[in-house]
């Protein structure tokens, strides 16, 4: 049997949303996939050595908030300083609990197995980006280069 | 209980973690070597089912015990 192939666009770099990518890409690679994430605009994030990832509830109404905040704190409230940094420790604290993994943990198994990382070389010079703060295990390429692989996937997603 | 040759605890841990723990484990073992997991997160049941028929390592027993999920997989 042909080994089969996932592809993902990961454009999100949010704490939250840095899960998913991370999570699929591991997984299709323990089940055998061969992956590769293409990494654009603000998923650039979440190739930096040194993450700094946070999550915010600000034009997020589903994010469940604790002991029901959601329910009785003014939206404007989370606007004010320190709420974001209070909301990530919390989520992180929160993950931790429950056992789930960091995404650096989920990074380097992805890693491990031999998932490919591609940067957007575009959003590196649209932000100017330092290359220097990625990690090392990385390609930089553009928009074709990603279609040479999404066009042979069995599985392609947007992120 | 079945014979097994290696044991993984992954006790507390959340999806995708105990697939991907196993995975690793069950890449250092011989073909035919069987591995027993142990598993908290409820979702684990259905995860190695689907792990076991997709990777073509047979998932030979899973069972719940004392709130805990027990699952034997024999390497291909």
């Amino acid at each position: 049997m042909e080994q089969k192939k996932l592809a993902i666009i990961a454009t999100k770099g949010s704490l939250d949303w840095a899960y998913p990518p991370f999570i699929l890409a591991s997984t299709a690679s323990a089940l055998g996939y061969e992956t590769q994430i293409f990494f654009t605009f603000y998923g650039l994030q979440l190739l930096k050595k040194k993450l700094a990832l946070e999550v915010t509830p600000l034009g997020n109404p589903g994010m469940p908030m604790p002991m029901g905040m959601e329910k009785w704190f003014p939206v404007l409230g989370m606007t004010l300083p320190g709420m974001q940094g209070m909301m990530t420790a919390m989520m992180k604290k929160k993950m931790k609990d429950k056992g789930v993994a960091s995404i650096e943990e989920l990074r380097d198994l992805c890693l491990e197995a031999e998932v490919k990382l591609i940067a957007c070389q575009m959003t590196v010079d649209l932000f100017d980006m330092d290359k220097t703060d990625f990690i090392a295990d990385l390609e930089y390429a553009g928009a074709a280069a990603f279609f040479e692989f999404a066009g042979e996937s069995d599985i392609c997603l947007y992120i | 209980m079945a014979d097994f040759d290696q044991e993984l605890d992954a006790s507390g841990l959340n999806c995708p973690l105990p697939i991907l723990r196993a995975k690793k484990t069950l890449n250092a073992m011989a073909s035919g070597q069987v591995l027993h997991i142990v598993a908290t997160d409820p979702g684990s049941v259905k995860d190695f089912d689907a792990f076991a028929k997709q990777t073509g390592n047979e998932l030979t027993e899973s069972r719940e015990e004392g709130g805990k999920f027990h699952f034997l997989i024999k390497k291909s």
